[in-house]
């Protein structure tokens, strides 16, 4: 039975602290009618964040919550869904957030391929501080920290996740907020590790330094650039140059690892296994 | 009081007949939903927030609701209770 | 399911992770580090057959991260590790604080600074024990001089961790890591175990952070109906953020008090032939054995020598050492470090007696001659 998004929310906390027109929101309300969509108990939900714009929406979530530090939520996951393996666990990220410092926490959680599901909120750039490049900012694009333009390439990061092992990957947008509802649901109710990135827009940062004044702008970049998987495939190799793909780009069956670490317990309390070193 | 939640959003009275309802203390006024509005059912003042100025025009389709960045708007179903505007018809981005 | 009562020869690594079990863990994250390592292999095999979970992370950072979401989730959460690692995880070990979170962090103390020498002791993580995170911050550091103390004071710090919601660090130092000695198992009935304080009130009522006069404030395992907010920002009462000045003030101040108040209850010092000593030695970890057979030999060479043994570092037992220089003439610190708790001897002696120090840096532990050595020279 679809609730308001309101249900979800702690309202005396609204309203939130992001810009007008950044997209964040956006890409919440889109977590929040993905977990509605799947009718998950709001006890059983635990929504953990590490540092940044994107990393402050668990503080407006109406389920358990942790607002940790600079890069480490997948690590902090992984702890809670070790213990709890019934709960649904999920990470909100930013970019800088998941690729750089926690860079290396989000391709282990992949290769383990622990039930996590991690949606990246991608806005291009470090909000939170002002605007300086991360990993994901286009080459050629100017931040507080690139004056002279971004010399780095972006990670492809489905790609790289999927690489390291995750179970399901899928990149929507803010401006595809139905697609991204319906890709961030079914990571959710992936068992082993989901991983979904959200092309956003920021407005105030990655906006105001590289010409397009208003979110209205982005979101309409983000149309005209945002390509389907099916109609990519269909589209020469140049008209792809600067587009991104959404939709589901990856998804395999593998064991997930705290039913892989269950059977090691049972095992162990029938005496099976746990040879010491020869 | 954490956890406490209101029934919804905090918006006086809610017409019934009015599709569109704008929480008028979340919305920042980021002028998205009156732009992509196929409608052009919403507008904004300067300096104001967003209204429904147009709701005869309104389809409910729920664009502007999945699209706000307040999570402000609420479009309410048509007639036919239960199912979501945005389940049916709703702009297929893919 | 701890292990089996009775007399066992143990190595002081074995003996840390059986007295963890016996304490009640069932979390532990880790990453391989000399001289630490021996922790992790004994709890991979041990936590499963207690239905516990062990997981190898990634890196050292990981590990403290997960401790502490595994601790929310509601499990008794443990990682080991030595100098460079205790390093990287102190971000993490203030958030576990701040938020207090209970946790238990061990560090087998090695030679450093840097790489130093992986399989040799010392001792010069001790300000960093207390010190080594950003900010004003409660921690407790206990520190095992046997590998018998190691197994009881394991458990003791994990009953600290519980009961006032804090982070505790283990120090162990590379000796007293690996050695074996004979460790008496009490029966299970005989551990005392904490729990941590669990809200008495309904969810809609639960504030997170609000404390009665303990200053300890009850804590919901995360799945069991308070959905509550845990954040490493500055928050009040209701757990939310908050910059207010009066919140930021409080926070601070009650977990200060709340160090203050738990002191007496954490402060385990053994001192013996301390009251008619004109010398005592103050020591702690592998070099309080030595100390202890220094002492005894000047004694039977007439010098009436004592010795306060610390096995609670912070908060710095500055009683015992107040009390002992209003009798003894002279404290002698032997440490394997330049000169870390001596430091804190001087402070709490505060001219009463003469506090000397007494470094050694080469990779060896420090012998009892050099001790009663010193102790005739004072």
């Amino acid at each position: 039975m679809a609730m308001p998004v309101s249900y979800y929310l702690r309202t005396s906390k609204m309203p939130h602290i992001w810009c007008a027109g950044c997209g964040h929101g956006i890409v919440l309300g889109a977590v929040l009618r993905a977990i509605d969509s799947l009718g998950l108990d709001k006890d059983q939900v635990c929504v953990v964040s590490g540092i940044g714009c994107a990393s402050r929406a668990p503080g407006y979530l109406d389920f358990n919550t942790l607002h940790t530090t600079h890069g480490r939520a997948i690590a902090f996951a992984t702890g809670i869904k070790m213990v709890k393996p019934e709960m649904k666990v999920i990470v909100l990220t930013g970019d800088g957030d998941a690729a750089a410092i926690g860079g290396n926490h989000l391709i282990h959680a992949a290769r383990r391929n622990i039930g996590i599901a991690t949606v990246c909120f991608n806005n291009s750039i470090y909000g939170m501080t002002n605007g300086q490049y991360s990993p994901m900012t286009p080459t050629g694009s100017y931040a507080s920290t690139a004056p002279y333009g971004n010399i780095e390439e972006p990670f492809d990061l489905c790609d790289l996740v999927y690489a390291a092992g995750a179970s399901y990957v899928a990149r929507g947008s803010a401006y595809h907020a139905i697609l991204l509802w319906k890709l961030i649901a079914k990571a959710i109710a992936t068992d082993g590790f989901s991983f979904v990135e959200a092309i956003t827009q920021c407005p105030t940062y990655y906006g105001r330094r590289n010409k397009m004044r208003s979110a209205v702008e982005m979101l309409k970049w983000q149309k005209e650039h945002g390509v389907t998987v099916a109609g990519a495939a269909k589209m020469p190799a140049e008209d792809l140059a600067g587009k991104f793909r959404i939709g589901e780009l990856g998804a395999r069956t593998r064991p997930e690892y705290t039913r892989r670490y269950a059977a090691i317990i049972d095992a162990a309390q029938r005496g099976e296994g746990g040879e010491r070193d020869a | 009081m954490p956890g406490s939640i209101e029934a919804g959003p905090a918006i006086e009275g809610r017409p019934t007949d009015n599709p569109v309802e704008i929480n008028q203390k979340w919305c920042k006024g980021c002028d998205i939903c009156v732009a992509f509005c196929p409608k052009e059912v919403l507008t904004r003042p300067e300096g104001g927030k967003a209204q429904a100025a147009h709701p005869e025009k309104c389809t409910r389709c729920g664009l502007c609701e999945v699209l706000c960045p307040d999570l402000a708007i609420v479009v309410t179903p048509a007639a036919r209770k239960g199912a979501s505007p945005r389940g049916q018809g709703g702009v297929s981005d893919a | 399911m701890p292990s089996k009562a009775g007399a066992r020869l143990m190595q002081g690594n074995e003996a840390c992770a059986e007295g963890a079990m016996a304490a009640g863990l069932r979390f532990f994250a880790g990453y391989p580090i000399t001289p630490s390592t021996e922790i992790a292999e004994e709890l991979a095999l041990l936590l499963p057959k207690a239905g516990g979970k062990f997981i190898q992370m990634e890196d050292e950072i990981a590990s403290i991260s997960a401790i502490i979401g595994a601790s929310l989730a509601g499990a008794k959460a443990m990682t080991a590790t030595s100098g460079p690692g205790f390093s990287l995880k102190q971000e993490g070990i203030g958030f576990a604080s701040y938020t207090e979170v209970p946790c238990v962090i061990v560090n087998v103390q090695r030679v450093g600074p840097s790489t130093g020498v992986p399989t040799a002791p010392a001792q010069g993580d001790v300000m960093q024990a207390r010190w080594g995170t950003h900010g004003d911050h409660p921690i407790v550091v206990l520190c095992p001089s046997s590998v018998a103390e190691t197994f009881a004071l394991i458990i003791e710090a994990f009953n600290i961790s519980e009961r006032w919601r804090m982070p505790v660090v283990f120090l162990m130092d590379e000796v007293v890591a690996h050695m074996r000695e004979k460790v008496t198992v009490p029966d299970v009935s005989q551990i005392a175990v904490a729990e941590r304080p669990r809200p008495q009130v309904s969810p809609e009522q639960y504030l997170p952070y609000a404390a009665g006069e303990d200053l300890v404030p009850p804590m919901a395992d995360y799945g069991t109906g308070y959905r509550y907010h845990v954040t490493g920002l500055t928050h009040d009462q209701t757990g939310f953020p908050t910059t207010k000045r009066i919140e930021v003030d409080a926070l601070t101040r009650r977990l200060d008090a709340k160090m203050r108040m738990a002191a007496p209850h954490v402060t385990f010092v053994d001192e013996i032939l301390v009251d008619d000593a004109e010398v005592v030695v103050f020591a702690y970890g592998i070099t309080a054995r030595a100390a202890s057979r220094a002492v005894r030999d000047a004694r039977a060479q007439g010098l009436k020598a004592g010795l306060i043994k610390a096995k609670t570092l912070w908060p710095f037992p500055d009683e015992h050492v107040r009390k002992a220089a209003e009798r003894a003439r002279a404290i002698v610190v032997p440490e394997m470090n330049m000169g870390q708790l001596v430091r804190e001897v001087e402070r709490a002696a505060a001219g009463r007696a003469r506090v000397v120090g007494l470094s050694r840096v080469d990779a060896e532990p420090i012998t009892p001659d050099e001790i009663l050595a010193r102790l005739r020279e004072v």
